[in-house]
């Protein structure tokens, strides 16, 4: 699955997007988001607050119980201050 | 329809005057240009980056754009928002709304600006003294975009 990074969770974790294996156990945008947290400590850093961490699936904004598949566009990224 | 995401500055009067040509059913223009303000939380910006979500944001807008269509009777909307460097006093955002009466093109814009500012995926950097933060959304823009639910269903 690919994954896209943005705003602070992009340099905290150090990359703008990677490429990962989803294990089976992995169904939903939430699930996701903790599996994320056990790769590294950037990113349990970067994703300590889950409240702070908002998921696009497919480009569009989705809550943490949303399912997710292999073949999704993911993205995370802090809540959005354009304008 | 027109949602333009785009790192070059815009003309206002330009953009004015290619939004109504033709329109004479029109009898109202609001317009909101946002500007890149040389101080924030007290402290000095010298410059902003904003940062976006390629293809994400302009399918946001353009949803954001047909939901302003379904609640008020519009005669055109045009959105452009820019990314990239900016310093103060540059232009980011320039939201148009068109209707025959005024209050649907006074409410649409403000509706469009309140809508964008909590769903487009964008993100701005500013550059102070004491280096480099990302801003932080703000509440009072959830509780703006949060005061249109409800209405107009």
């Amino acid at each position: 699955m690919k994954i896209l990074y943005f705003a602070w969770l992009r340099s905290k974790i150090g990359v703008p997007t990677e490429t990962v294996e989803l294990p089976a156990e992995v169904a939903t945008a939430g699930d996701l988001v903790e599996w994320l947290k056990t790769r590294s400590p950037r990113h349990a850093e970067a994703l300590a607050n889950s409240k702070v961490v908002k998921v696009a699936v497919n480009q569009e904004h989705v809550p943490y119980d949303h399912p997710i598949s292999p073949t999704d566009e993911v993205a995370l990224f802090p809540p959005v201050t354009g304008g | 329809m027109a949602i333009r995401v785009q790192a070059e500055d815009f003309d206002v009067g330009a953009e004015y005057a290619a939004f109504t040509a033709g329109r004479t059913g029109v009898g109202g223009v609001a317009m909101f240009v946002g500007l890149v303000r040389d101080i924030a939380g007290g402290e000095a910006v010298s410059a902003m980056t904003l940062e976006h979500y390629p293809g994400m944001t302009e399918k946001q807008l353009e949803a954001i754009e047909m939901e302003a269509r379904r609640r008020w009777p519009l005669d055109d909307v045009l959105v452009i928002h820019r990314h990239g460097r900016l310093e103060p006093g540059d232009r980011i955002v320039m939201v148009a709304t068109a209707s025959a009466h005024r209050d649907a093109a006074f409410e649409s814009c403000r509706f469009l600006m309140d809508w964008l500012k909590t769903k487009a995926p964008f993100w701005k950097l500013e550059a102070t003294p004491e280096g480099e933060r990302w801003v932080e959304a703000k509440e009072s823009d959830d509780a703006a975009a949060a005061r249109w639910a409800g209405q107009g269903d």
